[in-house]
């Protein structure tokens, strides 16, 4: 086994999004990564490591072991494949694929595949945001009666009390995944909705509405990464994955400096760039982590495309699929769905396609490089990694 | 689910506001912390106890409508993030107030409520809320 340089997606695959009441957790895991194994002309037994990511089924669908599960399902059981759930919560996806790029770097393996799953319909009600809330600090933040949206809505009024920034400038992140996720056939919401619609839609959190937040969504993503060596000997036109960064912050929003400042999103974007060596000018669409409409515009400014309390500048035309800088070609997380394990692997799944211009309706024009933004909590995670041809 | 850690009833740090100073830099903690993200291993063995007063300003907050299920009866609630007099920022609800009346730089003080019950018949939790001062 020869020491990798470059490490390649060769093939993707996912299922639709939304509220699939008739698939099962193992369903879901096994359809995405069988078009996966599909897409990259290989077979099951070519897999050497299998990672899972995963947030919440422990809990949720009271299933633990979810890389077995997965390997099983998939009919590789006798195969002996290794496999691994890697858990960072909302971030678990960017984290998996994270861990799948270093273990091909390191030499270990060639062909790895990373699949992402959650199924959050198998909760009835209100249980579901309870669960949503562990993945904040639950002894000193839930605890108190903070959700995932009370966070987010929080940091929401302090930045537009201090930047004077519009309740309109917010909408816009949630408008804009709409009309992509219009051009979507795998995502939860494909209607197009307006800027007065989230004004009046019901309030969860004030001062964020439920348009401004990321659906409740079942779905599956999945992605086959593989080594130069590989890529090479089979003569595959794979789409590379130039770097990878991860960086934490402070669990608490409290224990942060600013509580609208994204430190771990500013410093593995920096990373990010930095080793895949292109500046900001040179990407070509951004996928982000805007589970809460206000995290659009914070991931914008801290991702360095715009000065702090500027990213309005930006939402209204600059982040439209044929702007300057389009923003979730896929729909993002408000419209193409957000199903926790799962959404960091779709961004890679989008950027494939994009990359190699397949993504129909929805192609950014002459798209070269990809920045993947995947985030944990109210920003305690953060994965970034740069994709390109 | 959601339900009160059993540990978390013995948090004196929750009744009584306590949190840590670090003995290298004298920078105050909430939550209490064995170690200075500061100092760092400067800091092991030197983290005190320091009781805050209570006394804060609102950083900001939200009025939560859609809540898990242990806190819909409070539905809609106030919560938000006090700035302590001492120094460190902390996540509470304020309570006996009307959301009109809640405005970023207000300054509000500690007050000591029940914060839920295990089950129907189960121990009460009790822990720290804030109103107007
Ligand atoms: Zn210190």
């Amino acid at each position: 086994m020869e020491l990798s340089n470059d490490v390649y997606i060769i093939g993707a695959g996912e299922t639709k999004f939304g509220e699939l009441w008739d698939k099962s957790l193992r369903d879901l895991a096994v359809e995405a990564g069988l078009e996966a194994i599909k897409d990259a002309n290989i077979y099951s037994k070519d897999l050497q490591m299998l990672y899972a990511s995963n947030s919440l089924a422990g809990t949720i669908n009271e299933q633990s072991n979810i890389a077995a599960l997965a390997a099983d399902f998939s009919g590789i059981a006798e195969n002996h494949v290794p496999a691994v759930r890697v858990e960072a919560s909302t971030a678990s996806g960017g984290a998996a694929v994270r861990e799948a790029y270093l273990a091909i770097k390191s030499g270990e393996y060639d062909v790895v595949m990373v699949g992402g799953v959650e199924k959050m319909t198998d909760i009835y009600g209100t249980e579901i945001i309870d669960v949503q809330s562990s993945i904040l600090d639950r002894e000193w933040e839930s605890f108190n009666g903070a959700t995932p949206a009370a966070m987010a809505a929080i940091a929401a009024r302090r930045y537009m009390h201090d930047f004077n920034v519009e309740r309109e400038a917010i909408s816009m992140v949630a408008v804009n995944d709409h009309a992509n996720a219009s051009l979507n056939p795998d995502a939860q919401y494909r209607n197009k909705i307006t800027v007065d619609q989230v004004l009046n839609s019901d309030p969860v959190a004030e001062p964020l509405n439920v348009f401004d937040c990321s659906p409740i969504t079942d779905g599956a993503s999945a992605i086959i990464l593989a080594s130069e060596g590989f890529v090479k000997k089979n003569r595959i036109d794979g789409v590379r994955i130039l770097s990878s960064a991860m960086a934490e912050d402070y669990l608490a929003l409290h224990s942060r400096k600013s509580i609208y400042t994204l430190e771990s999103t500013k410093i593995a974007t920096e990373e990010a760039l930095k080793k895949a060596g292109i500046k900001r000018e040179d990407v070509s669409f951004l996928e982000l982590n805007d589970s809460y409409s206000i995290y659009g515009l914070l991931e914008l400014e801290d991702m360095g495309f715009a000065e702090k309390g500027k990213a309005k500048d930006l939402v209204y035309d600059d982040i439209k699929l044929n702007g300057r800088l389009p923003v979730n070609p896929s729909g993002g997380l408000k419209a193409k769905g957000n199903p926790l394990g799962a959404t960091g692997v779709s961004q890679f799944f989008e950027a494939y396609l994009q990359l190699k211009g397949k993504a129909g309706q929805r192609q950014v024009k002459d798209a070269r490089y990809a920045l993947l933004h995947n985030m944990a909590g109210t920003g305690a995670t953060s994965v970034v990694h740069v994709v390109g041809e | 689910m959601g339900q009160l850690s059993r540990f978390w009833r013995e948090s004196e740090h929750r009744y009584r506001l306590l949190g840590s100073k670090c003995g290298n830099c004298g920078t105050v903690y909430f939550p209490p912390r064995e170690v200075c993200p500061t100092c760092h291993r400067d800091s092991i063995g030197k983290m005190k106890d320091i009781e805050l007063s209570g006394d804060g300003v609102i950083e900001s907050f939200t009025v939560v409508h859609e809540a898990p299920p242990r806190f819909s009866r409070q539905r809609p609630y106030i919560l938000a993030l006090i700035k302590t007099e001492e120094g460190p920022m902390l996540t509470g609800q304020i309570v006996d107030a009307d959301p009109d009346e809640v405005e970023i730089g207000k300054k509000v003080h500690a007050v000591f409520r029940r914060m839920g019950e295990d089950g129907e018949s189960g121990v009460i939790v009790y822990g720290y809320k804030f109103v107007l001062d």
